[in-house]
């Protein structure tokens, strides 16, 4: 995923699982079930995780462009020069 | 957000937070229930009625005990704990309470019964004074909710008394 798609994934995930929350808790106050809302939720928890979990590729839009190889070249990177110092010999 | 495994992970934890909000919620509307419970309990028979050897009264008698809990129940309810206690005064103690019987009722529709029953525990004296001693029978219930706070209320149901002897 690229920068942007990271932060879509996060807004998807919070404010999915948000809705989710409220409807099942709805669902189940009016049908007086209180398995009804755990069945949504958990329903909703596993959509929830395969929209925003995997890698999907509308995450990658705003893909970041990574210098080409050829461009790199023009600029090589700067030698450390090693100077290979001799022992100073005895007077 | 960074990887799979992060995603996953925050995905996880909120959702569980979440939840734990909801069940607390799903408490608190317990609040918003008023119920209406009725209930009547008939002492048919003083079965006997002595004195232990070691000098404590002991009494066992049959009841019918006829009920309609069924407004108790919410979407929030588990199960029903109920029982009966006895309750009267002595010298001694200024209340005793002694539980006679007790049931669990699971489910709304088992909520509206009658019963032909003894005591199902023993009715035992701290002493020697139930000879012609007025008490009152109490239904006590404890609603068991599915998450959160537990209710318990209870009808207070007067007019009984003892024998003035022993049989």
């Amino acid at each position: 995923m690229d920068w942007q798609g990271q932060k879509l994934a996060e807004q998807i995930m919070q404010i999915l699982l948000l809705a989710f929350a409220v409807v099942s808790f709805v669902a189940g106050y009016v049908l007086g079930s209180f398995q009804m809302m755990m069945l949504v939720y958990a329903g909703g928890v596993t959509l929830i995780a395969l929209i925003t979990v995997p890698n999907w590729p509308f995450y990658n839009r705003h893909p970041l462009n990574w210098l080409d190889p050829s461009e790199a070249e023009k600029h090589p990177r700067p030698q450390v020069a090693v100077s290979s110092k001799k022992k100073a010999t005895k007077k | 957000m960074h990887s799979f495994v992060y995603r996953l992970n925050g995905l996880l934890t909120f959702s569980v937070t979440i939840l734990a909000i909801m069940c607390a919620i799903t408490s608190l509307s317990d609040n918003l229930h008023t119920p209406s419970p009725s209930a009547e309990i008939q002492v048919m028979n003083i079965n006997w009625f002595q004195k232990q050897p070691q000098g404590n009264d002991e009494v066992s008698l049959t009841m019918n005990i006829s009920a309609d809990l069924q407004t108790l129940f919410t979407w929030n309810t588990k199960q029903l704990f109920i029982f009966v206690a006895a309750e009267y005064e002595t010298p001694k103690n200024s209340l005793n309470q002694v539980s006679l019987w007790d049931a669990i009722i699971p489910s709304k529709e088992h909520a509206k019964f009658w019963i032909h029953t003894s005591n199902k525990y023993r009715f035992v004296d701290q002493g020697n004074n139930l000879r012609g001693k007025e008490f009152n029978l109490t239904l006590h219930w404890h609603v068991m909710p599915k998450t959160g706070k537990m209710f318990a209320d209870k009808i207070v149901l007067t007019g009984y008394s003892f024998p003035e002897e022993y049989r």
